[in-house]
């Protein structure tokens, strides 16, 4: 838990050489099967990274197919070799590093929803204040998850 | 902070809100709120099948903020005993209500034909339920789900014909597999034609310091998921008691003829999961996934066609349904509780109603003039699954009087001795002895889950307990389950909850308490539940305790008339009221 509070946070510093040495570090669900729709990971989202209780501000979703019968099916992120999402914003809100990490820029967001709209898995979608909400990879979710569905991975290059 | 009282009148078909803020300062939340709205709306007197009698649902401070604090409390005059009626569900319902805005919701009146509420945000619209009237609980959902807003984080909850058609002990189903079971508020929805309601928003909570917040947050969070303190229900589920009660002479079979059964094992939790088990799930913002779902595969033709059922099963149902019935194999009881799932009928209510029509059947004080020709045996599916049809439809008066409970069963057809309800109420799974007789009796909504009665006989039978003491954990239960049953978390989690980190917890969201502060409001979220029960004509003096608990071997052994007498001796003059 305490790892995925201080991986929060850090997207405005530049990447340090030593940084950009590490492999890039994205979310994967490894056994969505294994989910039991507690939305853990939505709450924890919001918590950690807007400061509130929140569905709405999670970057993650947990969607039911079917109400509570049904399979549920977990929405994330894919951290995109070649992101849609970034491609897609007038803006340059999103913003590609070197060891390929998005950084969101809040500020510059200008609450189009282009990214939203770019991204066929809908993993991007806009707050109440219209701005982005986007995964930054930070893991806080799969400190939270009970069932071992949520996974970090390094991404191969 | 929590202040929004959301009023929706079916005669009208109006709504508006209303700051609250008053209310929820003192009361805190919940079922503190929500007892003191039901003083408030409910006049004394009232038919509870009337459209003066209001539906109260409330939650508390702590809702979507923590884990497990999954519960909405409803508050309503009992059809079925006439008086306190009061229920907790989990599902979706609570997060719903928080992100809506709505903290508590009073609906007023009736309407004119078959209607649902849909709320979204600060949107409340009546609308026309004539389709659906008449549809099973369960296939409601399916259709709602599709033409309402919301999917992921609303939450639906609907009546079945039982509702409908007044069953005194009808439920309302949440979100398919919970529900507010207990005490008939399906029937108050019936009455006031109202089929379901659908609540969804957007809202989401700030709080005052978001880092405090996040530290209690994890330390309740290791405690719910990485220690063993809510481990059975994440494991087994409740249905570990199964076996357990078995081995200790506890578990009700039969109609309490017996406490132990021979084909416990069958249905016990261990044999479920091991065989049907296949998927668990959670409420909304709970880790731990207590709901276990069932797989029962029936074939349908010889050429390997099947049907498939997904039920959901826990401990009370299956001694309801299954132990206190002589039900013998999982697929009958599951069967048995699929029906009542369609329904919309309380499980507990449904399997007592029916152990006591199964005995009288048996001794011949009712016969197949009444049943109409089903025969009611012990172990008999077949004929519970016509009979529970029959329950609802109510088509002589033996039927009709069954859908009352037991209770009104046993007063026109006689076997008093063995109708197994206390005030009123139909008895939880449990024969361990006086405290949960006592509890039973004396608790607020005459719930197992008032005081935890059978958890002190347990106690007892490890090392004896005196009457006294017996007494004093009962009342220490029934005042501390007042506040959290006020915040409102699921009391599998009380665990987790101690009244430390209930301060604390508080106190990250910004309303300062002490343990003392919640003692005593505790003591008075009591006093006001039993003003309103005293108001409509409940008298402990008069409580009627079946002569069947004294007959019966129970965990601590024969339960002896006298201790009980003396304990609700010593109960009266704890509360001060002799």
């Amino acid at each position: 838990m305490i790892e995925a509070e201080a991986g929060t946070g850090g997207e405005s510093k530049e990447a340090s050489p030593e940084r950009a040495k590490r492999k890039r570090r994205r979310l994967k669900v490894a056994h969505p099967e294994r989910c039991i729709g507690c939305l853990s990971c939505m709450f924890a989202c919001s918590r950690i990274n807007a400061g509130r209780a929140s569905l709405d501000r999670s970057a993650i979703r947990v969607k039911t197919q079917g109400g509570l019968e049904g399979d549920f099916a977990v929405v994330i992120c894919r951290a995109c070799k070649d992101p849609p999402c970034v491609a897609a914003c007038p803006r340059g809100a999103l913003d590609k590093r070197e060891d390929g990490r998005v950084v969101f820029k809040r500020d510059l967001c200008d609450g189009c929803g282009a990214c939203a709209d770019a991204c066929l898995i809908r993993a991007i979608s806009m707050d109440a204040e219209g701005k982005a909400i986007k995964c930054k990879h930070c893991g806080a979710c799969v400190a939270f998850c009970p069932h071992g569905v949520l996974e970090m991975e390094e991404v191969e290059e | 902070m929590l202040r929004r009282v959301l009023y929706i009148d079916l005669d009208k078909k109006e709504s508006f809100v209303e700051d609250r803020g008053d209310l929820f300062e003192e009361w805190l939340g919940g079922t503190g709120v929500a007892t003191r709205l039901l003083l408030e709306e409910c006049p004394q007197g009232t038919d509870p099948l009337s459209p003066e009698a209001p539906i109260i649902f409330g939650i508390g401070p702590l809702t979507a903020l923590f884990p497990a604090m999954t519960k909405t409390v409803a508050t309503f005059k009992s059809p079925l005993n006439g008086e306190l009626g009061e229920s907790y569900a989990g599902g979706r319902l609570a997060m719903a209500m928080r992100f809506a805005g709505h903290e508590a919701i009073v609906i007023r009146g009736a309407a004119e034909s078959p209607c649902y509420i849909s709320i979204s945000d600060d949107e409340v619209k009546i609308k026309d339920a004539t389709s659906i009237w008449g549809v099973p609980a369960t296939v409601v959902g399916y259709i709602l789900r599709d033409v309402e807003t919301g999917v992921g984080r609303r939450s639906i909850i609907r009546i079945g014909p039982a509702g409908e058609r007044l069953v005194r002990y009808a439920g309302v189903v949440v979100d398919t597999y919970r529900h507010f079971g207990r005490l008939g508020l399906g029937a108050v929805f019936g009455s006031k034609n109202l089929k379901a309601l659908v609540v969804s928003g957007t809202e989401d909570v700030e709080v005052p310091d978001p880092k405090r917040y996040r530290e209690i947050y994890n330390q309740l969070y290791k405690t719910a998921v990485k220690t063993d303190a809510m481990e059975k229900y994440h494991d087994i589920g409740t249905p570990i008691n199964v076996n357990v009660l078995n081995q200790l002479n506890g578990l009700p079979t039969r109609n309490f003829q017996d406490s132990s059964f021979e084909a416990a094992e069958k249905i016990s939790g261990e044999h479920l999961a091991d065989n049907y088990l296949f998927r668990r799930v959670s409420c909304a913002h709970c880790p731990i996934g207590c709901i276990h779902i069932g797989m029962l595969k029936t074939s349908f033709s010889r050429h390997h066609e099947f049907e498939i059922r997904k039920i959901s099963y826990d401990y009370e149902l299956i001694y309801a349904l299954g132990s206190n019935l002589g039900v013998s194999t999982p697929e009958g009881l599951m069967e048995l509780i699929e029906a009542c799932e369609g329904q919309g009928l309380d499980a507990i209510s449904t399997g007592v109603v029916l152990g006591w029509a199964t005995e009288a059947f048996d001794r011949g004080m009712i016969t197949e003039d009444e049943t109409l020709g089903i025969p009611l045996r012990w172990d008999g599916v077949d004929g519970y699954l016509e009979a529970i049809e029959k329950i609802v439809k109510a088509p002589n008066e033996f039927y009709s009087v069954l859908a009352r409970g037991v209770e009104a069963a046993s007063d026109r057809y006689g076997g008093k001795e063995f109708a197994m309800a206390l005030g009123g109420n139909e008895v939880a799974g449990y024969h361990t002895g006086p405290a949960f007789i006592l509890g039973l009796t004396v608790g607020v909504r005459h719930s197992h889950l008032d005081n935890a009665g059978y958890s002190i006989d347990q106690a007892a039978a490890k090392r004896a307990l005196t009457p006294q003491e017996m007494v004093d954990a009962i009342i220490e239960e029934d005042d501390a389950r007042g506040v959290y049953n006020s915040l409102i978390g699921c009391l599998f989690a009380r665990g987790v909850y101690t009244p430390e980190k209930i301060v604390e917890a508080l106190g990250s969201v910004g309303i300062e308490r002490s343990v003392e502060d919640l003692e005593i409001l505790g003591r008075k979220i009591f006093e006001e539940k039993y003003r309103f029960k005293v108001r409509e004509g409940f008298d402990l003096k008069k409580a009627r305790i079946p002569a069947r608990f004294y007959e019966t071997v129970s965990t601590v052994g024969m339960v002896d008339p006298e201790t009980v007498e003396t304990m609700m001796k010593i109960y009266r003059e704890r509360r001060g009221w002799d």
